[in-house]
């Protein structure tokens, strides 16, 4: 779990996308900025750092969070689920929606948006437009691609509910 | 009209005529000198197109694409005159180079809704040539006539059967001289243009976009550099205390620039928290000191005085007098951030001799120039690497290309050959300035008892974007700022006489072009005034416009789409108020019908038609998506946003007091294009300017308010 480095300094080990990793950052480090800086994970954005813009979401234990707000130190134990990981039946259909609906236009915002929709799925397999305004409003677009992050979520919730 | 000749084997002149005057010169590379593998054998065509052994079609795309599809669009044009497969079709960002010109500004640049309709002839004529040179070279090795020769499906094919990958003879075709003429296809014979070619980049960008995006660049022993800039405009660093900064871990030095003190740090989180660490003094003495509300004190006094005169048509003012009414509204406009998703940011790596830059630069030609001059190297020795950018609305386009001068300050004073990164954080973003300018407006219109302008005098109070910047000579004349007035300077409403004025104001808060610049509050008043005046002549809205542009015919014809979609001849739904506003903006025409609901005293915009006439419809769904884009980023800012000032200070600083539109506030859009044969305009700007008037008309039916003040938070309605 926690380990020392060739220089007697403290590693933390994350389980990311279900492989141990052990990270060389300071234990109140960010998940954000160690997925980021030291394990160069970058499909996990720095969008606000003050968790307004849900663009850095990753799955911790199944949960969407924001990773600017989650030191590594807390993190020990969890597995923790990033865009890089994100696959199996719910992403897949997710990433298959996005691009039926031609979803992003600038893009940076979602990977956030993918992550955020992937627990939403996973908890809520039909959901009503209510329901994704609930899960989805903490993740920003400042290229307001919302209606189609609606459509695509609900073309992604048929696909698995037909297979 | 354009045209390509040969001028000697391998050169090749791209003659741009009317009014442009440029001549692009260029050189076709011999292609594959190492042609004992021919399946990697690759041809580059012109700049713009090369084709590989495998018959990948490379487009070169002169553009920034942040998002506004430009990438694709290009891709469309030369896919279309290749017959290529999409799925053959690849794209790159063209170096700064001046062959990659944007033709309707003189230097490589993207703006203004511009990408497409200067692109538009010149990928065309790209692809064109590289088919007709891939056909001949078939033709020749088939030995059949050339003109036999067709591609489709991104295949080479004879009626003989014959049959080739395009890479099979891209690098003969490669060597053949540039035909001429080059003939693109007849608009009957398109097979992608007006039918929504795939977006390039959808899938990346879906699966976490990796490498694209400069924020996301890691180097080997780079530093990522955060600075700490004045707190207030034309403060200046006095002097700091960077001990405990230095102390910090990660930190590997502090320098200073004149653009501040920087931390520069083996991560991004240590360059932050280092920064917190540092002692600043600042000196405030030549700051600006001033709060947006004595700002817009001093606006509202300029607006009882008369101003520099930019139109007096007809009558001037001179009808008001002895109107039957009057009608008389002043309007306050805040400053605005752009806020785009992907924070500023630049990764230069600067050796003493020479410099390369990754961003997402907007203005190639600005920024390279400026990058030569802070490091005091020649241009040639200066390489962009243009990436793909997490928004801009305007922000990138940076006249001074500040961020390129900080980042070249910084490497100059680190003198190491690594790497850095310089960073702005959301907070940076948010107070860095270069806003939306806050702007003032005063209109007077006289009407007689049938509704008829008589007269209409209009104030314009405000901050000059382009004033003391390289594009002043071009668009400030008499020491008017076209991108202060477009909108109204040009209105078509008041043909019996109008006067407009501007007072130019000296405010030290540094303002840029933020999505469709000047119209963002121009077209608010002008299409927020006719409501006001239909209402005060009791006259339908629709109708009353319908009067008053009978000679507008592309504008007319909007209107009406966006009206009978909406249903407007019939009443509204049941709780729902309906506002109607159509405006003319970089070439297109837009009509937005705003539908909205009011609980509680609290408005929510439920629905938007949308119609659009940008000429030749390239990319139907990308236009939608542009629309739907432009009226819920412009939303956002009309509801929430401002920049204000407390004593100098920007009293915002993040999502939290800066907010943006979220999926909960996003309305039902539908977006209807008109069919156009006529060359192809903007659609990364012109949906915004009606959604503001739009909504505001909306508002005044379900409430009575008149909504002149923005944000309409400020108003207690959301």
């Amino acid at each position: 779990m926690v380990a020392l480095d060739l220089f007697g300094d403290l590693m933390i080990e994350l389980n990311i996308n279900g492989t141990a990793r052990s990270v060389d950052a300071d234990p109140s480090t960010p998940l954000l900025w160690a997925l980021r800086d030291t394990l160069k994970m970058t499909g996990t954005k720095f969008g606000c750092g003050i968790a307004q813009c849900g663009a850095c979401t990753v799955l911790v234990d199944g949960i969407a969070v924001r990773s600017c707000q989650q030191p590594i130190e807390g993190l020990v134990g969890s597995e923790i689920t990033t865009i890089e990981g994100a696959s199996g039946k719910v992403a897949e259909a997710l990433h298959a929606a996005w691009v039926e609906h031609q979803v992003p236009q600038c893009g940076y915002c979602q990977s956030g948006q993918i992550m955020s929709a992937t627990a939403l799925l996973t908890d809520t397999p039909k959901p009503t437009d209510a329901d994704i305004d609930a899960a989805m409003q903490g993740n920003i677009c400042r290229c307001a691609t919302y209606v189609r992050i609606r459509a695509a979520i609900h073309t992604a919730s048929e696909k698995l509910g037909a297979a | 009209m354009n045209a390509i000749t040969t001028t000697r084997r391998g050169m090749l002149a791209l003659c741009v005529g009317a009014g442009t005057g440029l001549v692009l010169g260029f050189r076709v590379l011999e292609a594959a000198a190492k042609d004992a593998v021919p399946a990697a054998a690759s041809a580059e065509f012109n700049p713009f197109v090369s084709i590989d052994g495998t018959g990948k079609v490379t487009v070169i795309v002169k553009h920034l694409d942040k998002g506004q599809g430009v990438a694709t669009g290009l891709a469309t044009l030369v896919a279309e005159e290749l017959n290529a497969r999409p799925d053959q079709i690849v794209v790159e960002f063209a170096p700064s180079d001046s062959r990659y010109k944007n033709l309707l500004f003189g230097m490589q640049g993207t703006g203004g809704s511009t990408s497409m309709a200067n692109s538009f002839d010149q990928y065309r004529e790209a692809g064109a040539a590289a088919r007709q040179m891939l056909t001949q070279a078939a033709a020749a090795s088939w030995k059949v006539p050339a003109a036999e020769v067709k591609i489709e499906a991104g295949e080479l094919r004879h009626a003989s059967g014959k049959r080739a990958g395009l890479g099979e003879f891209a690098a003969a075709a490669g060597k053949l001289p540039v035909p001429s003429p080059v003939v693109v296809k007849k608009p009957e014979d398109w097979i992608y243009i007006g039918k929504s070619f795939p977006r390039v980049d959808v899938r990346s960008k879906s699966e976490g976009s990796v490498n694209l995006f400069a924020m996301d660049l890691h180097m080997d022993d780079m530093l990522v550099a955060v600075t700490a800039r004045p707190p207030k405009w034309g403060a200046k660093l006095r002097g700091f205390d960077a001990a405990a900064a230095k102390a910090a871990p990660g930190v590997v030095g502090v320098i200073e620039v004149p653009q501040g003190a920087v931390v520069l740090a083996r991560t991004t989180w240590q360059a932050i928290k280092g920064r917190e660490l540092l002692k600043l003094d600042w000196d405030e003495s030549g700051a600006e000191l001033r709060s947006t509300d004595a700002i817009f004190a001093e606006y509202r006094a300029l607006a009882d005085k008369p101003g520099v005169t930019v139109r007096n048509t007809g009558n001037g003012a001179k009808g008001i007098e002895g109107a039957a009414k009057i009608v008389e509204a002043t309007y306050e406009f805040p400053y605005l951030a752009h806020a785009p998703m992907e924070p500023i940011n630049i990764t230069i790596l600067y050796d003493g001799k020479s410099a390369q830059f990754w961003t997402g630069s907007q203005f190639q030609g600005v920024d390279h120039g400026v990058a030569s001059q802070v490091l005091g190297l020649p241009p040639e020795k200066i390489a962009i690497h243009t990436m793909w950018a997490g928004g801009s609305f305007g922000r990138r386009a940076i006249y001074n290309a500040h961020y390129f001068a900080e980042a070249s300050a910084i490497a100059k004073a680190w003198g190491k050959p690594q790497p850095i990164k310089l960073v702005y954080t959301r907070e940076d973003d948010i107070k860095g300035g270069y806003y939306r300018p806050a702007f003032l407006h005063k209109a007077r219109v006289g009407l007689d008892k049938d509704g008829n302008i008589l007269g209409w005098e209009h104030r314009i109070v405000g901050q000059s974007i382009l004033k003391g910047t390289p594009f002043e000579a071009m668009a400030v004349k008499n020491g008017i700022d076209d991108t202060s007035i477009e909108g109204v300077s040009d209105m078509k409403y008041a043909n019996a006489g109008m006067q407009v004025d501007l007072h130019t104001t000296d405010v030290k808060v540094p303002v840029l072009w933020w999505r469709s610049v000047g119209h963002t509050h121009t077209g608010y008043v002008m299409e927020t005034m006719i409501d006001e005046l239909a209402t005060a002549a009791g006259i339908d809205p629709v109708e009353y416009r319908l009067r008053l542009m009978k000679d507008d015919p592309r504008k007319v014809a909007v209107l009406k789409l966006a009206a009978e979609k909406a249903g407007w001849s019939k009443p509204a739904p049941e709780g729902r108020y309906r506002g109607i506003a159509v405006h003319h903006s970089f070439g297109s025409y837009v009509a937005e019908v705003a539908e909205v609901s009011v609980k509680a005293g609290k408005i929510r915009v439920e629905k938007v038609v949308c119609a659009v006439d940008c000429g030749i419809a390239i990319n139907p769904d990308n236009i939608a998506a542009q629309m739907e884009g432009g009226i819920g980023y412009g939303l956002g800012a009309i509801l929430h946003d401002a920049i204000t000032l407390k004593d100098g200070a920007v009293e915002q600083a993040n999502f939290d007091g800066y907010k943006s539109l979220r999926i909960t506030e996003m309305p039902v859009i539908e977006v209807h294009v008109v069919p156009s044969t006529e060359k192809p305009t903007g659609v990364g700007e012109p949906g915004l300017p009606p959604i503001g008037p739009a909504v505001a008309n909306a508002v005044f039916k379900a409430t009575g308010k008149r909504v002149r003040e923005l944000p309409l938070a400020r108003s207690g309605l959301v």
